[in-house]
Order: structure tokens, then sequence, then C-alpha cells
């Protein structure tokens, strides 16, 4: 019996055949798919890919076997199957796809971070605030204009005093109490500069007008350190000459400095004082940065913090480097560069700058 | 110098308040450091007359005053001792502001029962009125005190302490800031008249004067007064030389002092008896020659030193200091009054050889005109023949060897717009200027003028002197505010020299920064200890300059190299440090020029030779954990490579092609420490520091240091660079692990791949040692990169290309491949 029954399938045994294929690859189709549905990330996707689309897959072996048909149901079975692998291959694509954003919009758990975790160390580098606030006193006169220069720490007494008006014994040597450099019998006296102004005397005998140039430079007083003095120090010279420069030159000069590293609002007072190298003479104060201008122990109830001196380059000094007095003028100036940080964050101890303590730095 | 705002109403109608007046002398450059109020809380305290003096009922000590306010009769309770009748008095009502004098505080006078007497108020002490600590009695006032008048009227003044600039000595007086009120407030100056008696007795018969030095007297004028009488002076006088912190002595020295507060001229009296010969000899003082000066001290005077002496011996030191055997005494009758001008440079010397300063030499140290003594002489013969009596000889010893025409200088308004860039007309001009006291006569062309400098003034040399005085007067808050509109400097084409400097500089900055480097700045004047420790050996190779008068042994020597200010910067912050540091300087060192290191270097003008060089450096240590205590961090420490890194990147950035070779520089460790070589010239060093140095420093764990010498690297660097096509054909890339003699360096594998044509990169990725590696030797893995800017490599190229360098390796420095 059971003979007899498959006896029709044999004969008609193409018919049965393909009929079969064909149910067998919508089956195929239809497995594939629901496995599909199931699988939730690429490692599956892949793994579902080789099992069904793989060379060794049944719709791989269908496809292969197409060759044995007759030449119409090879027609058919083949254009089915085919259609099921563009179908399938598509639904990898989508699948695919899916995964992808899927692993892009909501990582896994595992992937999940403590993101209170400290970060990596990396060592952190500063500038010293001496080097941080001469670069921003700089690049206020870069952009006047001005040239940077530098110049030598130990200097001759012509250049740190006579040429700038300053002759021994001059009542003016007061004003700065001097290391000097141990020489020997009948050499000329050294020290250490105790102004960067003998730079304007180099930079005048070296260059002709118009000059415009910034020195940042170290200076040195014979001076007991506290919390206010220091035995080293940094300054900014300042010189411009020319045909027609003036005091208002040098007032428009020194405001605009004031406002920007001190601020739009405030206070800057310009009045006449004395520098043996200049004539007129000039000091500019700020209004005091603790109290505003109401007085206070900072400001010595002044309600004004003296910042620089400055004047027109005395035409003695002009003629000694050989530059006609009455037709060049030009002004200079000096600033005390530590006393701008300590004002700005309240630092109440010079000595602080050159001890180097790590703590200390490391607030700038 | 401290001048009282009452004193100066007697030359001047001052009508601003003090601190206007403060305000207006600052601005014009006579600063004002502090404004001082006498009497500005005594609103309840008046003076009286104390009338009627009875004993207290119930203390023995005590009694009971009646005091006369004029208007109304009070009675107080008073513990003083000094109390009598009649005496002028300063009364506190209840209200009054006072000082206890007992906490120093400031109370409120409340009333008070004492013994059972009630107090209406109370008669007061200096302590607690604040004008002095003495409180031993009441203060008794002069007869002339008005009754009635409130303290305030009467003894209240102003004290200004100005800080006189050293070019005006003229304001070191009364006179001299009451002339600069004049000028700022346009008021009037009131001078005291000055007119005396004399007797027929010419002064000449008296003295004569000899300046053996008239250079360093330029003028020397005296009077004498006779039949004088020593006493104290009248209370005016004292308060106000108190209230100019001076201390009152005796009428005659008071009125010398007086008359050097009013007008800037100090004045000497001499004890006219006690002068043998009856002269006045201005002279040096002898080798070896000594006096005994008014403070009591025997001081030591040498040539230098210019002294008055009389014919045998020196008298006073001159513009310094009187002598104290022709002193001023009780029972001098006969003065020799000294008004002289003295060289100012001498005074400085005599001052800085004594180690002395008086009143009277911080004048002469300034340069006082030498016009100026002769009408002073004449204020102070007036004022002592009023206060102390006597008679004057007749005339006036005036002895003028530095007698100069008065200088006239010439000024325009252009000039004033010139250098102060403020527009002025000659009015303007003229007026500030005569208010001021320059005599000025008009040129012809209507804008410029003559002026002559007034005999107080020795500061006015030229017409930007002039420029100033006007500016000044007129107020710098009206110079306009412009922008420089001059031409720019000339600028070299591409980077100049000092520009080329601060660009390394800050290229250098923000490298070492980015990798954590905290830059510190050390200073340029070290010990010669920590010089010496730099070297194992404690030698100096390079003798520092030294600095005549150190603060402190700390900073006694210019420093030759920046590691002593590292090393010690370090070991300060290791204390508080738990994680790595990593510090760097750039800066300045001080190289003697005789030095033979240096004497080949750049040539130099003959005077530039005798100061120092002066090269900047770069220098950096780094020491301790590479990264800091952390659940992630490499815990490995900072080592030669990690500095050795730093560098490459350094001279990367730069574009400096670099080689490294052993170091023999004596305080890095032998044999862990290398040159930085850039093109066959030493440019600095990388090593660890020597543990001799370390220890002598106290430092813990290994320290790194580089030291890159910035002069060197300058003359490296070309300035321009050439831009390279990016390669346009694929690269090759290969491995090779080659098996090398231990006592080969990595360096000559390198150089040898590298000088093949089409290598363009060279990376050692692993240096192996150990099991199957033969003893002796170790391998390293090479990764090689070719590449031809021509075309794309074959296989067959590259191969040949290896196969050359193989056989070139195993040749030079028996390298084989690794199997």
């Amino acid at each position: 019996m059971t003979l007899c029954l498959e006896i029709p399938g044999f004969l008609n045994k193409d018919n049965i055949a393909w009929q079969s294929m064909l149910k067998q690859l919508k089956d195929l189709h239809a497995q594939a798919i629901e496995e599909l549905n199931k699988v939730d990330n690429p490692r599956e996707l892949e793994l579902w890919r080789i099992r069904h689309l793989g060379k060794k897959s049944s719709l791989t072996q269908i496809l292969r076997s197409l060759a044995a048909l007759p030449l119409e149901e090879r027609r058919e079975v083949g254009a089915q199957a085919n259609e099921i692998k563009r179908a399938l291959e598509s639904s990898l694509e989508e699948k695919g796809k899916l995964l992808q954003e899927a692993l892009l919009t909501s990582p896994r758990e595992s992937q999940r971070l403590d993101v209170t975790l400290p970060g990596r160390p990396l060592p952190t580098g500063r500038l010293h605030p001496t080097t941080q606030i001469l670069k921003e006193i700089c690049d206020v006169f870069k952009s006047m204009g001005f040239q940077v220069i530098e110049g030598p720490d130990v200097e001759w007494d012509y250049y740190n005093f006579g040429a700038l008006n300053i002759p021994q014994h001059h009542p003016a040597r007061d004003m700065f109490a001097t290391l000097w450099i141990d020489v020997g019998m009948g050499e000329k006296a050294r020290l250490l500069r105790t102004h960067t102004s003998p730079m304007q005397i180099r930079l005048m005998e070296k260059e002709r007008p118009p000059i415009r140039a910034i020195v940042p430079g170290r200076a040195y007083r014979y001076e007991a350190t506290d919390a206010t003095h220091e035995s080293m120090f940094y300054q900014v010279e300042g010189l411009a000459v020319d045909k027609g420069i003036t005091l208002a030159d040098l007032k428009g000069t020194l405001f605009e400095f004031c406002r920007c590293i001190f601020g739009e609002e405030r206070k800057v007072r310009f009045r006449c004082d004395y520098f043996p190298f200049v004539e007129p003479g000039v000091e500019v104060a700020i209004g005091c940065l603790a109290c505003n201008g109401a007085g206070c122990r900072l400001c010595g109830y002044s309600g004004w913090l003296e910042i620089l001196g400055a004047g027109m380059v005395h035409p003695d000094v002009l003629a000694r480097v050989d530059i006609n007095p009455k037709l060049y003028s030009g002004f200079a100036f000096g600033l005390g560069v530590e006393r701008i940080p300590m004002l700005r964050y309240g630092i109440d101890d010079i000595r602080l700058f050159y001890s180097n303590d790590l703590r200390f730095l490391r607030q700038f | 110098m401290k001048v009282s705002l009452k004193w100066l109403r007697d030359y001047i109608d001052v009508k601003l308040t003090a601190g206007e007046l403060a305000e207006s002398l600052t601005m014009a450059g006579l600063e004002v450091k502090s404004i001082q109020a006498i009497g500005g809380t005594w609103d309840n305290v008046v003076i009286g007359e104390v009338i009627a003096l009875n004993p207290h009922p119930n203390a023995d000590r005590l009694k009971l005053a009646t005091v006369d306010l004029g208007t109304e009769q009070v009675t107080t309770v008073c513990g003083a001792p000094n109390i009598s009748l009649g005496q002028r008095v300063t009364f506190a009502h209840i209200g009054a502001r006072l000082i206890d004098p007992h906490t120093g505080e400031a109370i409120v006078l409340e009333p008070a029962k004492i013994r059972g007497v009630v107090s209406e108020g109370m008669v007061c002490s200096e302590k607690e009125l604040g004008i002095s600590e003495s409180h031993e009695g009441i203060l008794v006032l002069p007869p002339e005190a008005p009754i009635g008048v409130p303290l305030g009227a009467y003894l209240g003044d102003v004290i200004l302490d100005l800080d006189v600039t050293p070019n005006r000595p003229d304001c070191l007086s009364v006179i001299g800031i009451a002339r600069e009120i004049a000028a700022l407030t346009g008021e009037p100056l009131c001078l005291p008249e000055i007119h005396y008696e004399e007797t027929e007795e010419s002064i000449d018969s008296f003295a004569t004067v000899n300046l053996a030095e008239p250079d360093l007297c330029p003028r020397y004028c005296a009077s004498l007064i006779t039949g004088i009488k020593i006493a104290p002076s009248p209370s005016w006088l004292q308060q106000r030389l108190n209230s100019c912190g001076m201390r009152p002595i005796n009428n005659v020295v008071d009125v010398t002092n007086y008359v050097m507060l009013e007008y800037g001229q100090p004045l000497h009296a001499f004890d006219y008896h006690k002068l043998k010969g009856r002269q006045i000899i201005v002279r040096r003082a002898g080798n070896g020659e000594t006096i005994t000066t008014l403070d009591g001290s025997e001081r030591a005077l040498n040539p230098d030193i210019l002294v008055i002496a009389d014919k045998e011996e020196a008298v006073a030191v001159a513009g310094i200091m009187g002598g104290l055997d022709s002193e001023v005494m009780d029972k001098t009758d006969t003065i020799l009054l000294e008004s002289a001008n003295f060289n100012q440079a001498t005074i400085r010397r005599g001052c800085s050889h004594l180690q002395f300063q008086s009143e009277a030499s911080i004048r002469f140290d300034k340069g006082l005109n030498s016009g100026l003594p002769l009408l002073p002489l004449k204020r102070a013969t007036q004022l002592l023949l009023e206060l102390a009596g006597g008679r004057a000889a007749k005339g006036i010893i005036d002895v003028y060897p530095g007698k100069s025409e008065p200088k006239l200088i010439s000024l325009t308004t252009r000039e004033v717009k010139r250098l102060s860039g403020l527009k002025v007309n000659i009015d303007e001009i003229l007026k500030v200027l005569k208010a001021l006291g320059f005599e000025c006569q008009e040129g012809d062309s209507g804008s410029q003028i003559l002026v002559s400098v007034p005999y107080w003034r020795s500061d006015i040399k030229c017409s930007a002197d002039l420029v100033e005085e006007v500016v000044r007067i007129l107020g710098y808050e009206k110079i306009p505010i412009t922008r420089l509109s001059s031409p720019l400097p000339r600028q070299e084409s591409g980077l100049s020299l000092p520009a080329q400097r601060s660009n390394l500089k800050e290229k250098l900055c923000n490298i070492l920064t980015g990798f954590g480097f905290q830059e510190i700045l050390t200073y340029s004047l070290v010990s010669l200890e920590k010089l010496q420790k730099l070297s194992p050996k404690l030698e100096l190779k390079l003798p520092p300059l030294k600095v005549a008068n150190p603060m402190t042994r700390e900073q006694e020597y210019l420093r030759t190299s920046l590691r002593a200010g590292l090393l010690a910067t370090l070991a300060h912050n290791q204390k508080f440090e738990q994680a790595g540091i990593r510090l760097f300087e750039i800066g300045k060192v001080f190289l003697p020029q005789h030095h033979p290191v240096i004497a080949s270097e750049a040539k130099q003008s003959q005077e530039e030779r005798e100061l120092p060089q002066e090269k900047e450096v770069f220098c950096a240590v780094l020491s301790g954990a590479r990264a800091e205590l952390s659940w992630q961090a490499d815990k490995e420490p900072l080592d030669f490579f990690d500095a050795k890194g730093i560098v490459e990147n350094i001279l990367n950035q730069l574009g400096l092609k670099a080689s490294f070779e052993n170091s023999d520089d004596e305080g890095l460790f032998p044999g862990r420490g290398a040159n930085i070589i850039v093109e066959d010239d030493k440019v600095g060093i990388v090593g660890d520091l020597h543990p001799k140095v370390t220890q002598a420093f106290e430092l813990s764990n290994t320290i790194c240091l580089i030291e890159i010498d910035l002069e060197k690297v300058l003359t490296k660097l070309t300035g321009t660079k050439e831009y390279q096509p990016i390669p346009r054909f694929p690269s090759v890339t290969r491995d090779i692990a080659l098996v090398i003699d231990e006592q080969v360096s990595y360096g000559g594998v390198e150089e040898i791949i590298q000088s093949f044509p089409l290598v363009t990169k060279v990376t050692l990725f692993d240096l192996y040692r150990g099991e199957q590696i033969a003893e002796g030797k170790k391998s390293f893995a090479i990764r090689i990169v070719y590449q031809s800017p021509s075309h794309t490599l074959t296989d067959e190229e590259v191969d040949q290309t290896q196969e050359q360098m193989l056989a070139r390796l195993h040749q030079e420095l028996g390298a084989t491949l690794r199997s």
C-alpha cells in the first residue's frame, strides 16, 4: 500500500518534487523570519546569516539543486527561491540596521560607565604668575606698536645712573639702593640694574627715531625684604621717541594700558612727579582695588595705588645719545610688575613670588 | 616734611579744605602722604581761667577749682599737682570727647560725683586732649590765651605730611609750600617783613670769614648779636616746632630751626666767645682730625668732609652738625649766626662718612640755591632780637665767591604745546610763572618770554623744566588724551633676533606647560654653597660674579647655572608634594667674561666684553611618580626616557634634528646622561642627576634634568620653514627583529636604517632580553616605513633595500635577523 501510494508520486515525481520544494521554500522563509525576529545582537545576526544564507544553508542547497529540475519547474522554483533569498537578504540588512541603531541609541548594561569615577590624571602645567602678567602687559603694548626687547641685568654705573641724569652724589641716588658687583681696584663700577631704565639709553644709542619699544626684565635693590619689598623684582620699561610726541600721547598710552589691565571702570590718576631722567615727570595711580577710593590700609588711606612712574624724556638724556631735543621728543615709563597680580589677587606678601612654593604657584 | 596749616595761613589765605588742599598739592607734584587734624574732637572744650581754688571737703589731694569761662563760672574737682590760681587752662564740658589717660581709648565725658562733690566737667591734661603723652599735670596755656574761646579755634591745627621730591628742597619749607598754594589757588603770598635795628659797631670788627674751599662753599653769610639772653622760646614758637616734629631747645636754637622750616635755609648759631681768633674758616678737615658734635659723640673726620673752623680747630661739620664746644649755652651772650651754602655732593659724602643725617644736611644734600642764605639770615636776626633781646652788629658778612648771573631761559607757547600737548596762551603761562616767583620778560613775538629763575629754586635749568611748572600748576588733568600718531619703528623682514628669542621662549613655555611642567622663577643671586653643590666634587668650574654688598649670604653670587635654583625649589616642594614634580625655568645665567668657555664666542664690543655674558638657558627637572595616585594611573616613576621624550618633542616642534651621545657633564650620573647634539654642536644635556648632587640638595628619588642653551638653539633656528609636498604614493611597512650585542647602542642601528633614502620612518617598538635570546645579546623590534616620492614601491624594491640594509647591519654592527 505504501508502495502504491508512492507510485503516483513517483510517476509524477517531478510534479511532486517541485510542489514540496515550493513548500519547503515557504517553510524555510517563515522559519528564517521567525528566527530573525528573535535575533537581538550582531553576533547572532551573523550566525543567522550563515544558517540561512550561508553556503551550507538549505536555501543555497535548493538553489544548487535547481539544475537537476526540468526547465519549467526549474524556472518556477528558481524564481521562488531567488525571491526568498532577496527577501531574506533585505530582512537581514534591515535587521542589521535596526541592531546598529539600537546599539547606538540604547547601550546595554555592560556598556554603562560609572561616570563619577575620576578621569585618568594628567599633570597640569602653569606659567609663573609673573610670566603671565608680563605676557598680558607686553600684549597690550604690542597692540600699540611697541617692540619688545631685553637688556642686561648687570650694568655700568653710567647706564643705570649717569646717562639718566643721576651723577655721583645726586640726591636721587637715595631712591635707588644699589647692589654693586665686586670689582677689582681701578675697574669701572658695575652693578645690578636698579631699574630697567638703562635700556632707554642702550636703545637710543643703537636706534634712531622713530623708537617705540618696551623692555621687560629684572631689577634689583639693596633692600631688606618684607611683605612689600623684594631685593629682586620685575619692571617693564617703555620708550617712544620721535618728532611731535607729547605728554598727551603718554597720557593716552598709559590710560589705554590701565583700561586693558584694570578695566574700563577703574579710575586713573595722572599727576606730576619727579624722576631725574624725565621732564615733565608723571606718576600714574589707579583707584584702590580694595576700597574703591574710600581709603583703606592697602592704599595708605589715600584711595590711590601708585602703579608707575613716567614722563617726557629729559632733553639732557636725548642730547647725550645724540638725539636733538629741539627736534625730537619722547616719553618713557617704568612699571612694577608684581604689584599688578598682588592687587588683582589680593596677594599680601611679595616674597611669595620667588620662593616658588607650588601651593602658591598652582593658584594661578 | 610736616607743615602746619595754621602756620601756612601766616603767608596765604587758604580757602580750600585740608582734603582739597592735599589733593591739589599732590596733583601738582607735592604728594601729601597724610593729613592729621589736631583738635578735631575738641567740640566741648573751651579756654578758661582758674579764679578760685578750694580744698576738697573729703579728700586731701583733690581740689575744687572754679574756672571762669567768660559767660559762666564752673566748679570742678581737680587732682593735678600743677594747678594754680590765675592759670589759663582747658575745660572740658560734659559730653566732650577725650582720651582716657589710662587706657588710651576715646571716651565721652560723663557727669560724675567725685568723693561726694559734683564735677561739672574737667580740666584736661595734654594726654586727655590727645596732644601728647604728657599726663603729669594739666595743660597750662599762655596768659594771652583768650577766655571762653573753644580750644579748637586756639590750639587746633591740621598737619600735612608731604613727601617732597629730591628736586624741590625749596618745598622743605613752609614758605615754599605756601608759594605752591599761591600758584595753585591764585591767592596772594604775604611774606614776613624784615626789619631790625643795628648798632654802630660793624660786624667786621667782630669776626672775619675765610673760605679756603670756595667750590665747596659758594657762599657764607653771618650776622652777630650781642647781649642776648638765652631762655625758653615763647609757646607759639614751641608749638610750631612741635607741629613740624622738632623739639624746642632754647630761643636761639629754636629760632634757627624755625627759620629753617620757614625758608628752607639751614642756619647755625655759634657762641661767639668760644670762637678762637674771632674767625671763621671754611676748610676741608685734616686727616686724623676729630670733632665732638652736638650729640656728644666724637667723630673722626677726613679731607672729604668740609668743616667750619676757628683759628685752631673745627667748630662744626659744615652743613651737617654743630660742634659741642661752640654750642649755644645758657650763659651765651653773643652769637654768630651762620647762613651759608655748601656743595651738595660734599654734604652727601660727609653724611655717608659720618653715617649721619640732620635736618640741615637733608636740605643741603638736595642742592640749595646760593641765592637763598641772605634773607633767612636777616629774618632769624630779626626774630632773635625780638625773642632773645640783644643788639645786632652793623651789617652782614657775605662772602659769595660762587655768585653768578641769574639764568635766563626762553619759553614759547609752541614749546609748551610741543612737549605737553596742551595748548596755552602766553598770559596763562605768565600768570603761573609769576605766581611761582619767576620774573618774566615778554619777547617781541607775543608767544615767547624770557624767564629768570628765582633765588630759591635750584631745579629749573631748561625750558622743559618750565613746561612742567606751567603744566603742573594748570593741572595735569587738563592734558588731553591722545594716541601715538608718529610712524611705527622700522621692522626687520621676518623675525628680528629679539622677536625670535621671545618666540622661542614662548614656544618652550607652551610645550612645557602642556606636558604638565610648572614654571618657576628663581633669584638671580644665589649662595656660593649652592653653586658648589652642583658638582659632586664641590668644585666650581666657573667662578661666579660676586656682589660687593650682598643683603644675605643666600644672595651673594650671580648664578652661573639655573640648576641650583631648580633643585632647591624641588627640595622645598618635595616636602609637601606626594605626586611627581615637574619644574622648569627659563632665565639668565651670568658668565664672567674672562672665562675660556665664552672667550671664543660671539664677538662683542670692547665695553660689552667687560660685562658678564648673560646667557639665556632653559632648565627643567622632573622627579617622582609619572602620574598622580589614581585608580587608573601609571604608577611608574619618571625616568630618563620621560626627560628625553620632552627634549625630542621640543626639538621636533622647533624643527631641529638632534642626536644624543653619552655626556660627561659632572652634574649627571655617569652613564645615565646624554649630550644633545644639533648640527655637531652640543646645545644641552639630558640625564639623571648625579646621586651626590641629589644628596647635597637633600632630594629624594631619582631626579632627571634637562638643560638647553637657548643662545645656541637660536643660532640653529633658520627662521624659515619650507613646505614639503604630501606623499602621493603608498608606503610599505615592514617589521624586523634584530639580535645584536648588548654593547651596541640603538643609535647606530637607526642611523644605518635611516641612511637608505626610501626609508621615511623608523620606530623601535620593542626591546627584548631574556629567553630565546643568547646571553649578552638583545633584540630590537623595529618598524620601517618605505616610501618613494616618485612611484608606488614594488615588493622587489623593498626586498632589495632591506637586504642591503640587513647586510650593512650585520657587517657593521654584527646584527642578525631574529629567527
